[in-house]
């Protein structure tokens, strides 16, 4: 049993910061003690920034990004071209397209993909409200910016067929994103390119 | 001649038997004698996992960890591989990895285990292969992914997403849940996956074919000439182009909800496809053929791949030869070495008795094994 150095709230504190992705115990370690020596130049502002994400954040009603306002910033943006819409299946995917900077245009966030095995249904993703969005009107094109893996391309077919009859044209990122690459992974220059050469479904 | 893949150096901890041992090899064959439990095939079995998969005798990592460890069990090996000199180092069977294998290569995570393919290609025949002709369909198609496998990486891939496709449609099917739309999607990925699957087999049965017909003289005449061929699926649309047979697939399952939900599982696919195996001088299945005639069919094959492998990918695979001479007779035995020889890869091979292998000496390490330790021997038989 390894011994105690630190009180309670300082293991708190580590074991919460253990639980960020790409933060594992010992880098977790490192931040508290980091944060510690820092305390009025970078925990007491950390803390505050935390705690307005805490009170403000929310998921936009419109298009599933998440942000501190409703609709969301790029939402709300006049400079983007909201005829057109980006399908992807999480906020991270929409961070990497933008990140990307590739089209200037409006998301929908689905919030995972179809999954049977993991008891994931179209009532449980945000499809609907993307038909809504549609039926609207002033939609000239959807781009299914999925995932390669089955999960995400059973997820575009299922939408392709939702949107059948509607006045929207349907398009999807071009070959070349490799089999089962998840967008958030793939480089900038990558996205672009497999966004330009968008092919229709 | 191919350039030769070998294994310079093999580190276990944990595995089996074996709590810490590390191992040399000379880049010349292999050969682990030993008593009945003295650790000769859990040796193979290590080696087998420098591939993707479950390794030669498909466990779950767990098991593998040794009896009375803590964590898992790792694996380390020095390559002279397809990509120049490599290290290859796997890990797995600690519970908190949620029984993943994770693969490192020359010091860095590999992204996928499929990568362990761009620098070593491992075949392997155990005994107990050896029902293979007579034992359940399954057996045989695994069988044959794994040879497709060694020649064409992405084949794994494409047959683990049809399987969890198929379990997907099973599911909603057996939950009562027809949503046309989402079924239709899904049997969309299962149509593209099934005749690529289809596909890549008929590819590989056809090379293969090539090179059984091309076998040696020397070893035509110890080892009989198998004929293999696919059944079970689209057989008879063999001559439709792919997009074809995917629209026809994808109508067929359409039309077979109702059926394969009655079933309980889907009734037509890849995954009902069997590979016949018929000796060709005597027209007899192997199923039928006697048991030494099955062992000599299942080494013709093996053999085959291997030259198969060596031919596409410019290096001959690695060679795991578990119990190879318990039933061949001298003659078959010299020839099998000589056939091995001349493939120009290394094999590792097993046997309780030295003297089985003593055609070998001079082209070959003997190592002796005994309850978890191993040393050199030399030859004295
Ligand atoms: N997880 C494990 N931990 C410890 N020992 C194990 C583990 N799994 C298997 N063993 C033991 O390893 C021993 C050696 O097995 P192995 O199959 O390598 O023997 P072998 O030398 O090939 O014998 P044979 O000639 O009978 O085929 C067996 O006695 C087995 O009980
Ligand atoms: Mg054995
Ligand atoms: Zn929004």
């Amino acid at each position: 049993m390894a011994k105690r150095v630190t009180g309670p709230e300082i293991e708190r504190l580590i074991q919460l910061l253990a639980r960020i992705p790409g933060l594992g115990p010992r880098s977790a370690r490192r931040a508290a003690l980091h944060l510690i020596k820092k305390k009025e130049p970078l925990l007491a502002p950390l803390a505050d920034a935390l705690a307005v994400a805490r009170d403000k954040v929310g998921v936009c009603s419109r298009c599933g990004n998440v942000d501190t306002a409703d609709p969301c910033a790029v939402c709300a943006d006049p400079q983007r071209d909201q005829s057109v819409i980006i399908v992807v299946e999480d906020v991270a995917d929409l961070w990497a397209l933008e990140r990307a900077g590739a089209m200037n245009v409006a998301y929908h966030v689905l919030g995972g993909t179809l999954s049977p095995l993991d008891g994931v249904g179209p009532d449980d993703l945000n499809i609907a409200g993307l038909v809504e969005r549609v039926a609207a009107g002033g939609i000239v094109e959807i781009v299914l910016a999925v995932n390669a893996t089955v999960e995400g391309q059973t997820t575009a077919h299922y939408i392709t067929d939702r949107l059948a009859g509607m006045d929207v044209k349907i398009t999807r990122l071009a070959h070349g994103v490799p089999v089962g690459g998840e967008l958030d992974y793939l480089d900038e220059g990558t996205l672009s390119a497999a966004l330009r050469a968008r092919t229709n479904f | 001649m191919p350039d030769k893949v070998a294994i310079g150096r093999l580190s276990l901890t944990d595995f089996r038997n074996y709590s810490e041992l590390t191992l040399r090899f000379a880049g010349k064959h292999v050969v682990f004698t030993g008593n009945n439990g003295a650790g000769k095939t859990n040796l193979l079995e290590a080696i087998s996992l420098l591939s993707p998969g479950r390794g030669m005798r498909r466990i779950t990592y767990s098991e593998a960890a040794r009896e009375g460890s803590t964590g898992g069990f790792t694996l380390f090996a020095e390559v002279e591989g397809m990509a120049g000199p490599a290290t290859i180092g796997t890990t797995a069977g600690d519970e908190a990895e949620g029984g993943q294998r994770r693969v490192r290569i020359n010091g860095a995570a590999a992204r996928t285990n499929e990568a362990l393919l761009d620098h070593v290609r491992i075949t392997w025949l155990t005994p107990a292969m050896d029902g293979l002709f007579t034992g359940p369909a399954g057996d045989r198609r695994r069988f044959l992914d794994r040879m497709v496998l060694a020649v064409d990486p992405g084949h794994g891939r494409r047959v683990a997403d049809y399987e969890k496709a198929m379990r997907g449609r099973n599911r909603l099917l057996s939950e009562g849940r027809f949503d046309r739309a989402w079924l239709e999607g899904i049997e969309a990925q299962l149509a593209e996956l099934a005749v690529a699957i289809a596909v890549a087999r008929q590819d590989f049965v056809r090379l293969l074919t090539i090179l059984l017909e091309r076998a040696p003289g020397e070893a035509a005449s110890r080892f009989p000439k198998a004929a293999i061929k696919l059944t079970g699926f689209m057989d008879d649309q063999q001559a439709l182009a792919a997009s074809d047979m995917e629209t026809r697939f994808a109508a067929s399952l359409a039309e077979s909800r109702w059926r394969d939900e009655a079933a309980g599982r889907m009734l037509e696919g890849p995954h009902r496809q069997d590979l016949e195996v018929v000796h060709a001088e005597k027209s007899m299945p192997a199923a039928q053929s006697s048991t030494g005639e099955q062992k000599a069919l299942l080494v013709g094959l093996v053999l085959a791949h291997a030259r198969l492998v060596g031919d596409l990918t410019g290096a001959a695979p690695i060679l795991l030869l578990d119990e190879i001479a318990a039933h061949l007779d001298p003659s078959r035995r010299a020839t099998l070495f000589s056939i091995i020889d001349d493939l120009g890869g290394q094999a590792f091979m097993t046997g309780t008795d030295a003297a089985l292998f003593s055609a070998l000496e001079g082209r070959a390490q003997f190592l002796s094994v005994n309850a978890g330790t191993v040393t050199e021997t030399v030859f004295d038989g």
